[in-house]
């Protein structure tokens, strides 16, 4: 209430002085900002691991079965049952879940079963490969996604526009998987320009992997999730652009005798770029579902192929804990959309709160 | 004299009908208005008569989908495109109505020096701040921290730096409090004091009459009247055309009678004189073609039995 107040007087004070208190109280206002979401995250957090672990609970995996594996038929259910009770199996759900959830408190998020070694060892190792391969594509969708879209709404209804929308609206309808065989097929196999898969090649030792090989392995993955990233960002900058240039203030900037790139430059691009970078932020979700996709065709071996791994052979652990871990990611991209929004648009910047 | 001539201009749109079908509909027809320097000329009328089309149209802004003929000459010569590209924001200036026609995203100094033409834009920006007691504080604003009045300063600003010498301002004074219209109608006066040719686009009649020079009266999208302000006084005997009368009458202070029915939609217009459906003194010959303008004492009317 108080921050209501004050933010509201501050946009009817027209000295120099309202401005400079405007500015002092970013700093407060973001922190509160910064809490609520934190708060929010952790409640969002808990009820993540509360249904994924009962979902798992509940699911036809067996965790002892994926533990001993093919070894099963030689485990007499005496053996079984010495097992589950080692494991905690044999208390209630509740029970379990909370000794589980202390245990990740404490920052152990268990071992896998496939891979045996330290869920958070996996994780950490796996994100980098993804984070190379994700933010490349981000990067790239979003810069080409974006200067499609200008070009499109800045050249209305002329050929490079449908061409444009054309591409746009074909590929929204693609499928990641469908696409990477594509990419694959062409660039690997015909033109053997790239390896066909995996992260680095093969029967060299690891020490030995030079930037190059990984940069290799990871061209058709990026451009993979890039042709297929543009869209959105495209269709949507598109959109925006011909709201803005139909808008008052485009109207009376021409008036004024501005036109062409200049008129984009001044008015154009600082309003349809904030919702470019919001939604480029927004779509992490997105970008983590297709690099699941793209990883498995590609056998990258980042955390979307862990996480195939993970659900095809029953390994809870790191199946929880990736799921953790993208809830997370997610929301971090969330929050720096908002963020942005926040720091960025001087109307939410410079007087309303939250 | 005549700096700025607009004879017989139409404008159409091509719209597509509910059955998918192209349609020309016609917005503006035939209509003729004079700017003189030192001058102000209001433009009034109800809304959706034509009349921010217009104001568009001098500029050569308008959409894509607009035909326009007619002639619109600027300092003797005729008006092309070309030529209106040049002049838009140099020697014609458009003050818009609200703050929504600022980028809401840029300071609102930095869009004032945007329309500085020639010299130092930071200087021209600051000199005509302070001319209109805006204070130092107010160039770091973004337009929605800008008050009614502040931000129509703002507006008006732009068109100052530019040194236009045709100011055509498109309702500049809704919203806004007495004393604030006041201010603003005196500015109009000090443009044309100075020189300048000012078209007061405005429904506000009673305002525009207490600084106007002429009266340009609009319906359903062309000219019916242009009269010496003087003539808006009494019960408008002085006045030609029969629409203008009433309009007159139906102000406030004086009847407060309403004209009764409404103005014609562009895709409805009646064949004959676009008044006849309302007009009280429509004889059969009203409805068999468009009245021309024509001069009649001292001022020019579209109406044939008007004296
Ligand atoms: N782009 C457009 N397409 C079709 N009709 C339009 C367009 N712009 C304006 N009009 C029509 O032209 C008429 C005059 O509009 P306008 O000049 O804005 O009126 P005023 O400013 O007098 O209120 C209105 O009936 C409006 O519906
Ligand atoms: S021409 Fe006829 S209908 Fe039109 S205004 Fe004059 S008298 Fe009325
Ligand atoms: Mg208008």
């Amino acid at each position: 209430m108080y921050m209501d107040m004050v933010g509201r007087q501050q946009t009817t004070l027209p000295t120099g002085n309202g401005v400079n208190n405007v500015r002092k109280n970013i700093g407060v206002k973001i922190s509160k900002f910064l809490l609520m979401k934190g708060l929010r995250m952790l409640t969002l957090l808990f009820a993540i691991c509360l249904i994924s672990f009962l979902l798992i609970k509940n699911s036809p995996i067996d965790p002892i079965q994926a533990y001993v594996g093919a070894d099963m038929i030689k485990v007499s259910p005496e053996q079984r049952e010495k097992i589950a009770e080692y494991w905690g199996l044999d208390q209630p759900v509740m029970v379990q879940f909370f000794s589980w959830l202390s245990a990740l408190l404490s920052g152990d998020l268990g071992t896998s079963m496939i891979f045996r070694r330290p869920v958070s060892e996996i994780i950490g190792e796996r994100f980098w490969n993804s984070l190379v391969l994700m933010l490349t594509a981000w990067i790239l969708s979003g810069v080409i996604g974006f200067v499609m879209g200008v070009v499109s709404a800045m050249k209305k209804d002329t050929w490079i526009d449908r061409i444009i929308k054309w591409y746009c609206y074909t590929l929204a309808s693609t499928p990641t998987f469908w696409m990477g065989l594509l990419m694959l097929i062409v660039f690997a196999v015909w033109l053997g320009w790239f390896p066909i898969g995996l992260g680095v090649p093969t029967g060299v030792l690891a020490e030995d992997v030079t930037l190059a090989d990984r940069l290799q392995h990871l061209i058709l993955p990026a451009m993979t999730l890039s042709i297929l990233g543009v869209a959105n960002v495209a269709l949507h900058t598109r959109q925006k652009l011909i709201d803005v240039l139909a808008s008052d203030y485009v109207l009376f900037a021409r008036a004024r005798g501005e036109r062409g790139f200049l008129l984009f430059w001044r008015h154009g691009l600082r309003n349809v770029a904030l919702p470019a970078i919001t939604l480029q932020f927004a779509a992490f979700s997105e970008l983590f579902g297709g690099a699941v996709l793209a990883e498995q065709v590609f056998s990258y071996p980042g955390l979307g192929q862990a996480t195939v791994e993970a659900g095809l052979r029953g390994d809870v652990p790191l199946l929880l804990g990736l799921v953790l871990f993208s809830t997370i990611f997610v929301f971090a991209g969330n929050l720096i959309a908002d963020m942005i929004y926040y720091v960025v648009d001087p109307r939410t910047r410079e007087s309303r709160t939250i | 004299m005549s700096i700025l001539v607009v004879e017989n201009l139409s404008i159409s749109f091509n719209q597509y009908t509910e059955s998918l079908k192209q349609k020309n509909v016609n917005v503006i027809s035939s209509l003729n208005v004079t700017l003189e320097e030192g001058e102000i000329l209001a433009v009034v009328g109800a809304s959706g008569s034509g009349k921010s089309l217009l104001a568009h149209a001098i500029l050569g802004i308008l959409p894509n989908n607009a035909n326009i003929s007619g002639t619109i000459s600027y300092d003797g010569e005729i008006l092309t495109a070309a030529r209106q590209a040049s002049l838009r924001g140099t020697e014609i200036a458009l003050i818009p109505q609200s703050v929504n026609y600022l980028d809401p995203l840029m300071r609102v100094g930095n869009q004032v020096r945007n329309s500085v033409k020639v010299g130092d834009a930071v200087a021209a920006q600051r000199k005509v701040f302070e001319r209109l007691r805006l204070k130092s504080g107010v160039e770091n604003m973004y337009p929605f921290q800008l008050s009614g009045g502040m931000a129509r300063r703002t507006l008006l600003s732009t068109a100052i730096v530019s040194g236009a010498k045709v100011i055509i301002a498109d309702e500049p004074t809704p919203g806004l409090d007495p004393v604030v219209i006041k201010e603003a109608l005196e500015n109009f006066r000090e443009f044309a004091d100075n020189g300048c040719a000012v078209m007061l686009i405005t429904h506000d009649i009673e305002s525009a009459l207490t600084i106007a020079d002429k009266i340009a009266v609009f319906y359903a999208g062309t000219t019916v009247e242009i009269a010496p302000v003087e003539n808006f006084n009494g019960d408008g005997e002085a006045l030609r055309h029969p629409y203008s009368k009433a309009l007159w009458r139906a102000l406030p202070q004086n009847e407060f009678i309403p004209i009764p029915g409404s103005q014609p939609r562009p895709n409805n217009l009646p064949s004959g004189c676009l008044f006849a459906p309302r007009c009280p003194i429509a004889t059969l010959e009203c409805e068999l073609a468009q009245p021309e303008m024509r001069e009649l004492r001292n001022g020019r009317v579209r109406c044939i039995h008007a004296t």
